[in-house]
């Protein structure tokens, strides 16, 4: 098993906490875990990645090689294509929130981005903001992009949820319940995106 | 044995606390921070009681670490690898004294300038001293590094090198921690005379020190953390420094690297390991993070040696972090690459937040300063620098930590005036205070805005040293009272703030202008705690 994932975003939109619960999923099955993050100035309102990388076999770099990435999945649209370099061109899939986070006076015609985005072959593109407020935690679109993303992580569904019950279990039931109905309603929203694109 | 997750930094940590350190030392820096940070958040390291709340700058930080060792205690200091500069005084000389109990000295380089002004390789600090290096290749390594560096530092008498760079600082993976050492019991140095650097005693110390740099080559090959590994294909022979190994290793599967290895994590070089590699090879390549420090020692400065290849000739880029493509490609591999980005891709730089002080206060400044025309500004290392950005394009400068003040003074000596220096709170107790005293002596006519966000922003809102104590301490080096400006940056002051700006510039002489108000991140941060406790 080997998982190569590049976790993308604008800095304090929350993709380290995506990270936080695949490691957390996969932390007792025995598997090997490295995970690159970026800390410092570009934290301030600026683009951020994450490698994560998942296998069973010892793994040596910090950093995933271009074109062997197994998955993109953005919180943001825009900046899921600034790492397509990374992605394996016939397998990798890329995982992308729609809503877009403008804080440049360049941002692009939000069309064109999702243009962009349909091209690659194996993708899922989905309203993560919206779905999170329908389920009830406006603040929880990363849980949805994470729930879309599960179709494909080969990880347990319900190591997942158990994930969000160890990590968010002292802020209370509410808060568990809520980012549960999030990753829910994000598995459930990329399984009808892809029946309908397939 | 327990397995835990930990980023670089933090098996750092766990490992100088697992280890019987008594104390850390560090100012914040990225990629070190994190360092500190872990040890002043663990529950055990308050228990044992292990000293770690933020110095003034990393020199203060060095000396400190250095008596504790003094007194025979474990210490470590923590910096970024600018901030070795700063600490270079203490560092460079510590190696002429030696140590009593285990001294670290942890540098933490930034190639590709991630969040730096430039990608200096600490190595060179650490030849130049004359000590040991280590140079981690992966989080288990740094956290055995630690423990071993303590006991071969008390072995040597020597400071030992921690050297890391930005990707293993901030990489998390699993780490093996080992049973835990008590810490040492207070004792003098044997020798009362080995801390007095007086030339006589310097002479006798500094023989010392180069008689044991053989000893320090052998136990290179000792301890394990070098490691010759043999292949079959001698057409190519690779030496790989830290994490360097780990990118080679990347490009072969399962791990099985055809051609012969030299991996280094310990300086100074096996000179015996490297002559087998480069006499049984046709062509030696040198993978290092960061500047082409081993392979200028190996070319020599005719080239007219051994057959290498490296960043000098250009099969690895010049600058930069090396990945696993560069090496595939320096090795003349297939190099994989996904799919183009596409042009409508547009960079998103760092910004100042929404909310954030210094946007009041370059509002200010930029509109006050418009008459006079622009050039005037010297800034310094913080947030604020990103008041160079749009829409601010507020700054001229920025150089190093406390440059702003010393700048402008140089400027307002040519007769550049009115000039203005920016700097951060924090950043003025680290480098700006003596600057501020050339100022006042020399009576320039300087006007320094310390804008005051009551943190260590730019590395994530560490405690500032400068809290509550600004006005005091530039009244105390001399400022003129009725030249110490207090505002509070917010729109609503934005006309307060124009004429205070406006009468000092016209001041002939020192003024210091103190904008105070809380970082946005820390007071959300702050609420958010008191909210959670409410609940």
């Amino acid at each position: 098993m080997k998982k190569d994932i590049i976790l993308a975003g604008v800095g304090g939109q929350g993709i380290l906490s995506i990270a936080t619960m695949i490691g957390v999923a996969v932390v007792d099955k025995g598997l090997y875990v490295k995970q690159a993050e970026v800390h410092g100035m570009s934290q301030r309102g600026g683009d951020v990645q994450s490698h994560l990388r998942i296998s069973d076999q010892p793994i040596y770099s910090d950093l995933i090689p271009m074109g062997k990435a197994d998955m993109i999945i953005s919180i943001e649209p825009m900046e899921s294509l600034r790492y397509l370099p990374y992605l394996h061109p016939q397998t990798g899939w890329l995982i992308t929130n729609s809503t877009p986070f403008i804080n440049i006076s360049n941002y692009p015609d939000e069309e064109e981005v999702k243009k962009e985005i349909a091209k690659i072959k194996n993708h899922v593109l989905i309203n993560a903001d919206a779905i999170a407020k329908d389920s009830g935690n406006s603040k929880a679109a990363n849980m949805v992009i994470l729930g879309a993303a599960s179709l494909h992580l080969g990880i347990d569904f319900d190591a997942l949820k158990k994930a969000i019950h160890a990590s968010f279990g002292r802020k209370g039931e509410d808060v568990v319940n809520s980012n549960i109905a999030a990753l829910e309603a994000g598995r459930q929203a990329a399984e009808e995106y892809e029946t309908k694109h397939q | 044995m327990k397995r835990v997750i930990l980023l670089g930094d933090e098996a750092i940590a766990q490992g100088a606390i697992d280890a019987g350190m008594s104390g850390i030392f560090a100012y914040p820096g990225t990629p070190s921070t994190e360092i500190t940070e872990y040890v002043q958040h663990s529950k055990e390291a308050k228990e044992k009681g292990i000293r770690s709340a933020w110095s003034s700058n990393e020199k203060t930080a060095c000396e400190a670490a250095l008596g504790m060792s003094y007194a025979g205690k474990r210490s470590m200091c923590c910096m970024k690898h600018v901030g070795v500069n700063v600490a270079a005084d203490n560092f460079v000389n510590a190696a002429v004294t030696g140590v009593n109990g285990g001294f670290i000295f942890v540098a933490a380089d930034d190639p590709s300038m991630h969040s730096s002004q430039n990608e200096q390789d600490s190595r060179f600090y650490g030849n130049f001293a004359l000590v040991p290096i280590l140079e981690p290749s992966n989080q288990q390594e740094a956290y055995n590094m630690v423990r071993y560096g303590f006991e071969y530092s008390e072995r040597i008498k020597l400071p030992v090198m921690l050297r890391i760079t930005t990707r293993l600082a901030h990489s998390r993976s699993g780490v093996n921690v080992q049973e835990k050492l008590a810490q040492n019991e207070l004792k003098f140095p044997e020798n009362p005379n080995q801390f007095v650097l007086l030339p006589a005693i310097a002479r006798k110390n500094y023989k010392a020190l180069i008689a044991k740099q053989p000893e320090m080559e052998q136990e290179g090959m000792k301890s394990g953390f070098n490691q010759y590994i043999d292949g079959e294909d001698k057409s190519l022979g690779i030496i790989a420094c830290g994490i360097g190994y780990n990118y080679l290793m990347e490009n072969f599967k399962d791990g099985k690297c055809p051609h012969p290895i030299l991996k280094i994590s310990q300086y100074p070089l096996p000179k015996e390991w490297i002559a087998k590699l480069v006499d049984s090879c046709e062509k030696v390549l040198v993978l290092e993070e960061g500047m082409p420090v081993v392979e200028e020692q190996l070319r020599g400065i005719l080239n007219r040696g051994a057959n290498v290849i490296g960043r000098l000739d250009g099969a690895v880029p010049r600058d930069g972090e090396l990945n696993p493509n560069i090496v595939a490609k320096a090795l003349g591999l297939h190099d994989a690459f996904g799919l183009n980005i596409p042009e409508l891709v547009a960079p998103r730089p760092p910004k100042l937040c929404d909310g954030c002080p210094h946007i009041d206060s370059y509002n200010a400044l930029n509109e006050v300063l418009k008459p006079y025309g622009k050039g005037r500004v010297f800034s310094d290392i913080g947030c604020y620098t990103l008041g160079f950005l749009d829409p601010f394009n507020a700054i001229n400068s920025t150089v190093d930590m406390g440059a702003s003040i010393t700048m402008a003074k140089g400027a307002a000596d040519a007769g550049l005036v009115p000039a203005v220096a920016v700097i951060g709170d924090s950043t003025f107790t680290h480098s700006g205070m003596t600057g501020l005293l050339d100022c006042v002596n020399d009576k320039s006519p300087v006007t320094i805005l310390i804008l005051d966000n009551e943190t260590t922003g730019m590395t994530g809102g560490q405690d500032s040293s400068a809290l509550g104590k600004l006005e005091q301490i530039c009244e105390g080096i001399g400022v003129e009272k009725e030249h110490i400006r207090i505002l509070k940056p917010l729109r609503k002051n934005h006309d307060e703030m124009l004429q205070a700006i406006s009468e000092e510039l016209a001041y002939n002489g020192v003024s210091v202008i103190i904008p105070r108000r809380e970082c946005i991140q820390t007071l959300n941060k702050r609420m958010r705690a008191k909210f959670a406790n409410k609940k």
